[in-house]
């Protein structure tokens, strides 16, 4: 019984940072740049879980709705106030912006909110479970295991069968013959930025979830965790940083097990051994690109 | 259609284009010659709108394309295919073909062009589900030049579409050529091999060191033999 519940509980925190991993590399794809403000769309919207969780009476499901949008925005704001600026200049000026973006916006927090954890109203439901066939199940990973599957399916369908996601891969494969077809590069940019904090402020509410507390730098995690998973899984891909993501969670769920009581502290060591190790075996990561040699003939 | 004027392009300390003008009207056939290095592949980024000018004028249509967008000027009705083709690898034949008509927003008339593409490369319909990077060289060359169809553009720019391609490949791309410049496509086309592109084009410039050593129409240049002393350097 215990190992199923293991498994729902490893399948769980795949989910979540198979989420996190996606988020990260929809704009790396598109700008080659990892973007380390990424955590803060996080903490954002934890903050908005808490601001308006704690100040207004919404019924959580609005609550939650408000966090994801808040992400959105501040994903989207950033693009405009900082990365359009950058964005033609070189690839360090991007990512020195992308720490600037990310140290404002942890500072804005701890000037306007509070340095110190602030608790998280949570509707019930994440701290019940259920009974599925003899099995006690948190129901926040069932919860967990729903919503990051929909998000999967719903990002499927718009990458293979809208223009818009055709313009997205397009954009990440080769940029600038995307732009000579007439795609607009700000709306590509954009839309990646806008994807990416629609996701971050889903992974917030389980990120979150799990402690029911926010602080200032509560998204160094994610964005950590996001890293790690697009370099094991691949950065060439979407699926890659999915697997990655995916095998993330599976191992670091699995050392938490398997080690003996007096190691589990050093249980993030032993997580970077096995990325190490992948990374020895695998340099290109777990998911390859395909094509990206074009054949003679 | 088409005239630039004096342009000038640098990349960095080194002046690529220095002082290129040249014409394209509607209907021609218009190739640029010249050995590696020359400034035509330059020329061609910077009317596209990849490459900056540094002084010098392009206008289109009335129209100034100085500082303006590559989105933009593909709207404004020029569309490029690059050396090397630039097809996304990752994407299917169909999707590839689905971006280049990104700038057009009627869906019958999509179809309708899908239809006019498979009449025209017979070999996109049966990969039409495959993704770009499978195809071969000659293929993946018909896709990019029927990419760059479905956006309608009024002036087609073509970036060396021989090159890298087996001798019958070569062929059937000129002849390629001719079929769309019949069609009434305005085409400007940027080429190494030099006898063939003599036989089709209507006007031919000779780019050399970053300017224009040479034009006229292909049969002149022939008879002069002007041509070889550029190639091998006897004009200086």
């Amino acid at each position: 019984m215990v190992i199923y519940e293991f498994l729902i509980n490893a399948i769980s925190l795949g989910c979540l940072y198979a989420l996190m991993a996606l988020g990260l590399v929809i704009i790396y794809g598109i700008l080659k740049m990892v973007n380390f403000a990424y955590g803060e769309l996080i903490m954002f919207a934890g903050y908005m879980l808490y601001l308006v969780g704690s100040f207004t009476n919404l019924p959580w499901i609005l609550v939650a709705l408000a966090a994801v949008l808040g992400a959105v925005i501040v994903s989207y704001l950033t693009e405009i106030v900082a990365f359009r600026q950058v964005r033609t200049k070189s690839l360090t000026a991007l990512l020195i912006t992308s720490f600037a973006v990310s140290t404002l916006l942890q500072n804005a927090a701890l000037l306007t909110i509070s340095p110190r954890a602030k608790a998280v109203i949570l509707p019930p439901i994440f701290s019940t479970t259920v009974s599925v066939f003899g099995l006690n199940i948190a129901m926040r990973h069932i919860l967990t295991i729903g919503v990051s599957i929909a998000m999967f399916i719903g990002l499927t369908l718009l990458f293979r069968y809208t223009v818009l996601g055709i313009a997205l891969r397009a954009a990440a494969d080769n940029f600038r013959m995307t732009r000579m077809l007439g795609v607009p590069a700000d709306l590509v940019i954009s839309s990646a930025f806008i994807l990416s904090g629609m996701i971050a402020g889903v992974c917030a509410l389980f990120w979150i979830g799990r402690t029911a507390s926010v602080t200032p730098t509560i998204g160094l995690g994610p964005l950590l965790i996001a890293f790690i998973a697009t370099v094991i899984g691949g950065m060439s891909s979407l699926l890659g940083a999915a697997v990655g993501g995916f095998a993330y969670g599976l191992i670091f769920t699995m050392i938490g097990v398997l080690l003996p009581q007096v190691l589990l502290d050093y249980r993030e060591a032993f997580m970077f051994l096995i990325v190490m190790l992948i990374l020895i075996f695998r340099p290109e990561g777990l998911v390859r690109a395909k094509h990206t040699q074009e054949r003679v003939g | 259609m088409l005239s630039v004027e004096n342009l000038h392009v640098r990349y960095g300390a080194i002046t690529a284009l220095r002082g290129i003008s040249l014409e394209v009207r509607q209907g021609e056939l218009v190739a640029l010659l010249g050995v590696n290095g020359a400034g035509k592949s330059t020329t061609l980024s910077a009317i596209a709108g990849t490459v900056k000018a540094v002084s010098g004028s392009i206008v289109f249509q009335g129209k100034s394309l100085v500082g303006k967008s590559p989105e933009a000027i593909l709207r404004l009705g020029i569309a490029v295919v690059p050396e090397g083709r630039d097809i996304f690898a990752s994407l299917t034949v169909e999707e590839n073909l689905r971006l280049g008509a990104f700038s057009r927003h009627d869906r019958s008339e999509y179809r309708k062009d899908i239809q006019e593409t498979f009449k025209l490369f017979p070999i996109l319909q049966e990969r039409f589900h495959q993704s770009g990077g499978t195809l071969s060289g000659g293929e993946q060359q018909q896709l990019a030049i029927a990419r760059s169809l479905m956006a309608h553009p009024t002036l087609l720019m073509l970036d060396e579409p021989s090159l890298g391609l087996a001798p019958t490949l070569v062929t059937q791309i000129f002849s390629l050529i001719v079929t769309l410049r019949k069609r009434g496509s305005t085409i400007l086309l940027v080429e190494q091999n030099v006898q063939r592109t003599l036989d089709v084009a209507d006007r031919v410039y000779l780019l050399n060191t970053g300017k224009i050593e040479l034009q006229g129409e292909p049969a002149q240049l022939k008879a002069e033999g002007a041509i070889k002393d550029v190639y091998l350097g006897k004009n200086k």
